[in-house]
């Protein structure tokens, strides 16, 4: 098993969701979060008090899939989520040692 | 015949007719006029003050400060009919203060008070002006959000109100008042209310001190739409603190109304368009801003001057209030956290010099000419006004916030200023995600 860990732009959101489910996959989790790449912030004024926002909001969406699916699906979600501009993200693929699904005590792909 | 009896019945009733216009009647209209702008102007202390500010202020401290709003309101209602009412508007004493007569309102009732209104009762007077009283301190809270100790804060309300907001009242209000009878205009409290809040604003930023971390931390406003509901609120109430300081559904007070409504549009504008020019982008937080400023200008020139001069008015207010608040407060490096100085020391210290400019007595006969129609008289008595009240005001609130250091202290420590007022001073927080 693998997951797959993909940030995105947040807008981006909704064409990543729609490619998991051409790939059949059931499941997804996903969080805001901020942070800095290549793509710099952004400066506000408030009153004339400048302030640096280094931090900017992205969306980070996290799958386990089987071996098989996990090239695919990173590479569905890089097409999706792709711009063209800097700030698009970055996708990170891990090995997953087991999964468990809680209600049934099912382990490995049986549980994802 | 019968227009002989109707001579005769008249006659007969004439002198009874006489007798009952003798003690001054209560005019219905007058009075529904003031006790709903007495309605409006507690609407800008409470929630519209109270949200402007916990807008700009961060997260950790947005109960504290909508708190402080809401118990200057409590706490001056109560000072007002126990004591602050009669100190400002009671009789004379050497033109400085008013005397204790009408302390807990003693002989305050329904009656009118011609000296002050002759066609509303003495109560829908007082009531109205509770407002202005109420809004005054709440206004200074801006100066020295995020950091002062509650106890200290309540304490420094009451003696505010007392020793500074109440002889000034008078000085300006009150029958005898010495700026009164100089001559000095102020047709809704730019000079009591916005320059004395603006002054004090001055002094509690200097005594209090920088929050910890100010020009190092990210100081940013956690939510300006608080923000601006708040400046949407004030606008609103406004209308009753100008149009009502006419006392009566008159003319005057459409005057007041139209000029209120047309200088906020051209400062908002004015406050928008040069911060545009200056920083490349026009801010919500700008134009609502600017809309207070120029509320805050056209306050003293209300009743006395015409349309097109409060269009000029509100856009010289909206720029001078703006050049203030991001030029003279960085360099001098005070920090005056939500801008009460900036916005009503210095909107109001224009809009008083502005009604001696612009007044005219084509507006009301009961003002004067400024400089502008050919008397150059006012001007001087407005500078007096301007001098006085900002002097008094500055230098008694310094001496209050001394002693309230001094003995009980007025900030919160470091590591409370940290976790922020809401959790250390209440015990509560605003948002529980």
């Amino acid at each position: 098993m693998k997951k797959v860990e993909a940030i995105i732009k947040p807008h981006k959101l909704d064409e990543v969701k729609s490619v998991l489910g051409e790939l059949n996959i059931e499941g997804m989790t996903v969080t805001e979060v901020k942070g800095f790449g290549r793509q710099k912030g952004h400066s506000e004024v408030y009153r004339g008090a400048e302030y640096q926002v280094d931090f900017l909001p992205k969306i980070k969406v996290e799958v386990v899939t089987t071996d098989d699916l996990a090239a695919k699906l990173a590479e569905a979600i890089m097409n999706a989520a792709r711009t063209g501009k800097i700030g698009d993200g970055k996708i990170f693929i891990s090995v997953v040692e087991d999964s468990i699904r809680i209600r049934t005590g099912e382990h490995g792909s049986d549980a994802l | 015949m019968k227009s002989i009896i109707y001579a005769i019945a008249i006659l007969l009733f004439l002198p009874f007719v006489a007798f009952a216009e003798g003690p001054p009647a209560v005019d219905t209209g007058d009075t529904a006029w003031v006790l709903i702008s007495t309605a409006f102007v507690f609407l800008m202390t409470a929630p519209g003050l109270a949200l402007f500010y916990a807008g700009m202020v961060r997260r950790k401290n947005v109960l504290g400060t909508i708190m402080q709003s809401f118990a200057v309101l409590c706490v001056v209602s109560i000072q007002w009919v126990l004591l602050g009412y009669s100190l400002a508007f009671g009789p004379d004493n050497w033109g400085l203060i008013g005397g204790l007569e009408w302390v807990g309102l003693s002989g305050v009732g329904q009656e009118p008070n011609a000296d002050y209104a002759a066609t509303i009762p003495h109560q829908a007077f007082m009531i109205f002006q509770m407002m202005f009283a109420v809004i005054t301190p709440a206004l200074i809270t801006g100066a020295f959000a995020e950091r002062m100790k509650f106890s200290a804060f309540i304490i420094f309300t009451l003696l505010w109100t007392t020793i500074v907001y109440d002889p000034l009242a008078h000085w300006v209000w009150g029958v005898g008042g010495w700026l009164r009878e100089l001559g000095a205009l102020d047709f809704a409290g730019g000079t009591v209310v916005h320059i004395s809040s603006g002054a004090a604003a001055l002094a509690t930023a200097l005594v209090v001190g920088r929050r910890k971390g100010y020009k190092t931390d990210v100081m940013m406003p956690h939510n300006l739409p608080l923000t601006v509901l708040g400046a949407g609120l004030l606008w609103f109430g406004w209308f009753g603190f100008n149009a009502g300081s006419a006392l009566g559904a008159n003319g005057l007070a459409a005057t007041a109304f139209l000029v209120t409504n047309t200088a906020a549009a051209a400062a908002a504008l004015s406050w928008m368009g040069a911060e545009w020019l200056h920083r490349g982008k026009p801010t919500m937080l700008g134009l609502a801003s600017g809309l207070v400023a120029g509320l805050v200008a056209i306050t003293p020139a209300a009743g006395f001057v015409g349309p097109v001069s409060s269009i000029i008015l509100g856009l010289a207010a909206g720029v001078v209030c703006y050049a203030a608040v991001s030029y003279i407060k960085p360099l001098l490096g005070y920090d005056d956290s939500l801008d009460a100085f900036g916005i009503h020391g210095v909107g109001g210290i224009w809009g008083a010099i502005a009604t001696g400019l612009f007044a005219t007595t084509a507006v009301n006969a009961a003002g004067a000419d400024g400089l502008f129609f050919g008397n150059s008289e006012l001007i001087l008595k407005q500078f007096i006004a301007i001098g006085a009240s900002a002097a008094y005001s500055f230098l008694v609130t310094f001496g209050i916030l001394k002693v309230i250091d001094w003995t009980v202290g007025l900030r919160v420590c470091d590591e409370d200023e940290l976790r922020g007022l809401d959790i250390t001073q209440h015990s509560e927080s605003g948002y529980s995600l």
